[in-house]
């Protein structure tokens, strides 16, 4: 199970902020499982420069997803 | 060196007088205090988004770097997160040097890196509805500056 964590307009565009996922095992399985429920969400996490970070740590590609990992969707940031 | 990150308002005045305690090799502090503005009536609030935990890690080593560049003696950096009324303080940014050009100069680098790079989302409140905000092309202008002189 994976924790996951919508920021930003995502978090807007899913009307949620965080989620157990069951059975991701990386970031493609896991982008799909959410998109089979929501499929305007399934392409805004596919979108440009949507970053995923995996435990706080940015990753590229489709990396795995250990159990009880924290899978965060960062859309393009805003500055301070 | 501090990073940190406050739902609450604080007081500029009071975060520097703290700052330069206790200072006797420091030769010079500067300072930077970002407000949030009203946009002529167009925005109410400001609603700022972090990722508790990773936006304070990129922070740091954002302030890491201006600390080894500028070769300061400290710096603190408080950033407001939540929900921000126009006329408050967002961001509170005081960096300590022996002579007054590296503290000037890490505080306006310090600011152009977190206008740009630091892991905040900014969603503008105001009476025609809210809207997310990206960073403005000065704001990546603004920091092309540093990359061209450091190489």
């Amino acid at each position: 199970m994976a924790r996951v964590l919508l920021f930003g307009p995502l978090r807007d565009l899913a009307g949620w902020r965080e989620r157990d996922i069951d059975d991701a095992r990386c970031v493609s399985a896991l982008k799909a499982r959410l998109a089979e429920e929501d499929e305007r969400l399934g392409e805004a996490l596919c979108g440009p420069g949507v970053k995923v970070a995996i435990d706080q740590a940015i990753v590229n590609g489709d990396a795995a997803i250990g159990p009880r990992a924290e899978v965060a969707f960062l859309p393009p940031m805003s500055g301070g | 060196m501090t990073v940190s990150l406050t739902e609450t308002p604080f007081d500029a005045g009071e975060l520097l007088s703290r700052f330069c305690r206790g200072r006797s090799e420091t030769g010079a502090v500067a300072t930077f205090t970002g407000i949030a503005r009203a946009e002529g009536g167009e925005a109410n609030t400001l609603e700022l988004e972090a990722y508790p935990g990773f936006t304070e890690a990129e922070i740091g080593r954002i302030a890491e770097g201006a600390r080894a560049r500028f070769g300061l003696d400290d710096l603190l950096i408080l950033h407001r997160v939540g929900r921000i009324a126009s006329g408050e303080a967002i961001v509170f940014v005081a960096t300590a040097a022996k002579h007054r050009r590296e503290a000037f100069e890490a505080c306006d680098f310090l600011m152009d890196y977190l206008k740009s790079r630091a892991p905040f989302w900014k969603k503008e409140h105001g009476p025609g509805g809210a809207r997310w905000i990206e960073p403005r092309e000065q704001d990546h202008a603004d920091l092309s500056r540093w990359e061209k002189e450091k190489s």
